[in-house]
């Protein structure tokens, strides 16, 4: 609402437009141009206007992918967010423990992407993992690479372990900063802690929780390496989500014009889909 | 209406606490020994500066913190272990406390619904509380949108809308409010304390909110309560030069003070005092006199005229003598004399005092 | 250093902050603008600052146009309300942060920094961090930043509004002692109108984005140039009804009459709006030449010297302002002394007549 007048603070803002244009807009254009036209390398390029777009959006692979997408997406976002505020609720607010905690919380979000990946897959392995074995021990016949199902249980299952904890450091910032007066007032108003929950935590929450959630929804729904690694989309297609189709598309089959295309869809179905989230969280607020 | 029995004498027996888990000395207690008995339907206030242990003796009454040693009774029960909860108190916070997400019906009708009342009784007893409060119009809407006035009635809304609270208790309510505004809501909840007769505990650093909404007033300082009275006695009589420091605006006049052939006197003049003199001469004597008793009066002794500050509705002229500098308060209508002042105290009103408290 | 605004105006949007004023202050001189919250006290700060542009009119500052001047190179010092603190600066460093963006000789940071220091008594402190401060001290900490830079513009946003009770009347006596021989201009924003007047020097009530009057504050208290400055000035609120002169006599309703003194006899007769302060109404009869009226007491505030009590007058409701302590009943009949001499009248426009 206050601002200075001031020209030269135009010239702080010069580095970010060119990293901007080198990062985004660049690479961008270049995709753009490959959507609309057909190549065979060499540099010779046909007009094909919106065919590959058609294309895309009519193929039954693509709607298979990104339906498994959005399953994944909505599956993590369920299990990662309760899960992440009830973690963040148990946790010490004070004394020696919170800082234990902490550590302990941040471990996962430290460990390299294809690590997590690879990681996952020996501890899974049915005849030589930890986990893998343990389950087939119990007599319940389990092996990710042959059993679609599995393979769903334990991608989902790796994404809970490594991302969670962001969730539930974000939130435990959040409830920090309940001031103690509302705790107080609660405890005379006769509350239940469920209602300390519902009346003030969560609201009190709302602001972080809509990042988190986006946070998780973005990252999830643009997820490659660690599955890639750790199933590589398979068995069959039935974990191969956009990303992974759209690399099997561009690089395995070389079709540059309809993988152009799907990474422009993709990329409008992420920014789509993130304003409609925030909107809906933050609906209300102004007031 | 709160009925009678639901009414109680809190009494405070032998009160310390410290937050250390092990205290040692007496400087590790943030109360040192507190005793003290209010009766049903009074309006006390507590009143001291930031760290004094006020707001500590607060959250004890009200069960948010058990004290290390003493006990607490309300009427002849021992409380101290008895959760908020059951205690039947409501308390007010420094920043107003409201359930953002609810409306202010919802707000005011929160604690009754905790406690599983009737619908419609709710509905009734939260109307009433809004006209009192002059909430009735706002009732629909959300409280989060309201200003900081708005939500500290509700904070206080919330306390009056049930019938069993013994006591409601305030901690520096008028912190957030507008200068403006305070004079207002303080009007308010006398009234309300004179409608209902509920008993209220005011605490707050503001001498003027403490002597204006308060019939007896606890002054601490220090983890200690230093003297307990009526404003009139605090303003009249204080038993300690830090409660006439603390008093008054400015306070009270602390000058040193010599005893000398059975008298009492400063600068070489002797004081007619209302204190008898001191018995044990080791000590250090002081002499106090508010600034609304030191008056001019050519039969007095002579000072230097240091400043005069007009503040409107009086004057504070502040004067030398030796090497001792003492305010005084000299309404808008007296004249200031303009060569060689002379002073007098109003014997009725000038004590002595030893190392700190009142000779009596 | 004279600073003088123009004309100067600001708009937010469609939102009038503040409107078109004009102000001349006391140069070295202490300058409170005095105000509820929102009235525009910060933005006339801001503005003169230069923190933020006027939307229409000019700021000058000693004869020198510097409206489009930004506040790095204006040399002024602002202290806010809030304690702010480098948290991870000592008190030392952080008095001496100003003189350092300055390059300031080191032996000459410590010597200005030590004379500050002991003036605000934060010597013993100078190791200390902001965190192991009390209220007072970290607002003194700030405070002294702003006067090490030897500034000829210091604007005081409220600086002791935080604070406790005690160490907000020892502050109010020390500041104006603090800037008088620094010869800076002092700009002091208050919401309470009896800072005002300990403070002294000039004020200017501010109301809803207006400068409703600028004088010596004990002459803006005592002759309010209208009735709007009368209520911004007082607290509790300046007691109001209507009179009609009718010939010699001053008419308020049944309540009470009094004689047109020659002052205001040449008035036309008439109806004026009467504005008379809360402790020239009063339940003892101090004042001989008082004039009685009834009030029936609707709420009492009671200190340990003075009484205050709201009462209904004619279907008014005043407050009445006494030395002492008085029993009241909620509903009883006083009778109150009002000091007529002290009334102010003020004409339908509200300006007041003839003072």
């Amino acid at each position: 609402m206050h601002k200075t007048v001031n020209q030269k603070a135009w010239l702080f803002v010069v580095p970010v437009v060119g990293l901007v244009a080198f990062n985004a807009l660049i690479p961008l254009m270049t995709v753009v141009n490959y959507s609309v036209q057909e190549t065979f390398g060499d540099n010779v390029f046909f007009w094909e206007g919106v065919k590959w777009f058609e294309q895309v959006l009519n193929s039954d692979r693509f709607h298979d992918s990104f339906l498994r997408q959005l399953a994944f997406t909505g599956m993590i976002l369920v299990i990662e967010v309760p899960l992440g505020i009830v973690v963040a609720l148990s946790m010490p607010r004070k004394g020696p423990w919170v800082s234990v905690c902490l550590v302990l919380m941040a471990l996962p979000l430290l460990i390299p992407w294809n690590v997590v990946g690879a990681m996952w897959n020996i501890f899974a392995l049915p005849d030589t993992g930890l986990l893998g074995r343990m389950i087939n021990g119990l007599g319940i016949e389990y092996n990710f690479t042959q059993q679609p199902v599995a393979a769903w249980l334990t991608t989902v299952l790796m994404d809970v372990w490594h991302w969670t904890s962001l969730v539930v450091l974000l939130a435990y910032a959040g409830l920090c900063s309940i001031p103690d007066a509302y705790y107080q007032a609660a405890k005379i108003d006769g509350a239940s802690s469920w209602a300390v929950f519902w009346r003030i935590q969560l609201p009190k929450l709302k602001r972080v929780l809509t990042i988190a959630i986006l946070l998780r929804f973005m990252d999830s729904f643009m997820i490659y390496t660690e599955p890639f690694v750790l199933t590589g989309g398979g068995p069959g297609n039935t974990t191969t989500f956009l990303s992974i189709d759209l690399v099997k598309i561009a690089l395995g089959q070389f079709d540059l014009g309809p993988a152009a295309a799907m990474s422009l869809i993709y990329f409008l179905i992420v920014l789509l889909l993130c304003w409609v989230f925030y909107t809906l969280m933050m609906r209300g607020e102004e007031q | 209406m709160p009925e009678e029995q639901n009414m109680a004498k809190i009494t405070l027996q032998n009160i310390k606490h410290s937050y250390l888990r092990q205290p040692v000395e007496s400087q590790d207690y943030a109360l040192k020994e507190v005793d003290a008995v209010w009766s049903n339907g009074g309006a006390y206030a507590l009143l001291g500066p930031s760290g004094c242990g006020k707001t500590t003796l607060l959250n004890i009454i009200s069960g948010l913190l058990t004290p290390s040693e003493g006990r607490v009774f309300f009427d002849d029960n021992d409380v101290t272990d008895i959760p908020t909860i059951e205690r039947r108190i409501a308390q007010i916070f420094q920043f107003p406390v409201v359930y953002d997400t609810m409306t202010v019906f919802d707000n005011l009708a929160f604690p009754l619904r905790n406690r599983g009342v009737a619908e419609d009784k709710v509905k009734l007893r939260v109307n009433e509380v809004a006209v009192m409060l002059d909430l009735e119009d706002s009732l629909k809407r959300r409280a989060s949108g309201l200003t900081a006035d708005g939500k500290q009635k509700i904070s206080l809304g919330r306390g009056l809308v049930r019938e069993d609270v013994n006591v409601i208790m305030f901690d520096e309510p008028l912190t957030v409010i507008d200068p403006h505004l305070k004079w207002l809501l303080r009007s308010k909840l006398k009234e309300l304390h004179q409608q209902l007769g509920i008993t209220m505990i005011y605490v707050t650093h503001d001498q003027t909110e403490a002597l204006t909404f308060a019939d007896r007033v606890l002054v601490m300082y220090d983890g200690t309560v230093v003297q307990v009275g009526t404003p009139v006695d605090l303003f009249e009589r204080p038993g300690h030069t830090f409660v006439g420091h603390f008093i008054g605006s400015p306070g009270m006049n602390i000058l040193p003070c010599e005893i000398r052939d059975g008298a009492a006197s400063f600068a070489g003049n002797v004081l007619q005092t209302a204190s008898p003199l001191p018995t044990a001469d080791n000590e250090r004597v002081e002499v106090g006199v508010r600034p609304e008793f030191v008056r001019f009066d050519d039969s007095g002794f002579a000072v230097e005229i240091v400043k005069i500050d007009d503040l409107g509705r009086y004057k504070i002229v502040v004067v030398r003598c030796n090497d001792s500098t003492l305010k005084m308060i000299v309404d808008e209508d007296i004249r200031i004399p303009s060569e060689s002042p002379r002073i007098s105290f109003d014997p009725e009103y000038t004590r002595l005092y030893t190392d700190g408290w009142v000779v009596e | 250093m004279g600073i003088e605004l123009k004309q100067v105006s600001k708009r937010v949007g469609a939102e009038i902050h503040i409107h078109p004023t004009d102000l001349v202050l006391d140069a070295g001189g202490f300058n409170v603008l005095l105000g509820t919250t929102l009235a525009g006290k910060t933005t006339l700060m801001r503005l003169m600052a230069g923190l933020e542009a006027p939307s229409g009119g000019e700021v000058w500052f000693d004869g020198k146009n510097v409206t489009g001047i930004p506040v790095q190179k204006r040399s002024v010092a602002m202290v806010y309300q809030a304690f702010i603190n480098y948290p991870s600066f000592t008190v030392f460093d952080n008095i001496a942060s100003p003189l350092r963006v300055a390059r300031v000789a080191r032996g000459e940071i410590r010597t200005r920094v030590g004379k500050i220091a002991e003036l605000l008594r934060l010597t013993p402190m100078l190791d200390r961090l902001p965190a192991e401060l009390s209220g007072g001290q970290q607002q003194r900490t700030a405070l002294a930043r702003a006067l090490v830079k030897n500034a000829p513009l210091v604007l005081l946003d409220e600086p002791l509004a935080n604070l406790d009770y005690k160490l907000r009347e020892e502050l109010r006596d020390e500041l104006p002692k603090l800037f008088q021989d620094t010869g800076a201009t002092v700009v002091y924003a208050t919401s309470e109108p009896l800072e005002a007047l300990m403070l002294g020097g000039h004020t200017a009530t501010v109301h809803e984005g207006r400068i409703t009057q600028y004088g010596a504050t004990a002459q803006v208290y005592r002759t309010p140039n209208t009735l709007l400055t009368a209520r911004v000035f007082s607290d509790p609120p300046i007691n109001t009804a209507t009179v009609d002169k009718q010939g010699d006599t001053f008419v308020f309703g049944d309540a009470a009459h009094w004689p047109v003194t020659e002052k205001y006899a040449v008035l036309p007769n008439g109806i004026y709006t009467l504005g008379i302060r809360p402790h020239h109404v009063t339940v003892t009869g101090e004042h001989a030449d008082g004039v009685v009226v009834r009030g029936i007491v609707q709420i009492a505030e009671i200190s340990g010297s003075e009484s205050i009590v709201r009462v209904e007058v004619a279907g008014n409701s005043w407050v009445s302002r006494s030395h002492g302590v008085h029993p009241f009943e909620v509903g009883d009949t006083v009778e109150l002394h009002m000091q007529v001499q002290r009334c102010l009248y003020f004409d339908s426009g509200g300006e007041l007549v003839a003072s």
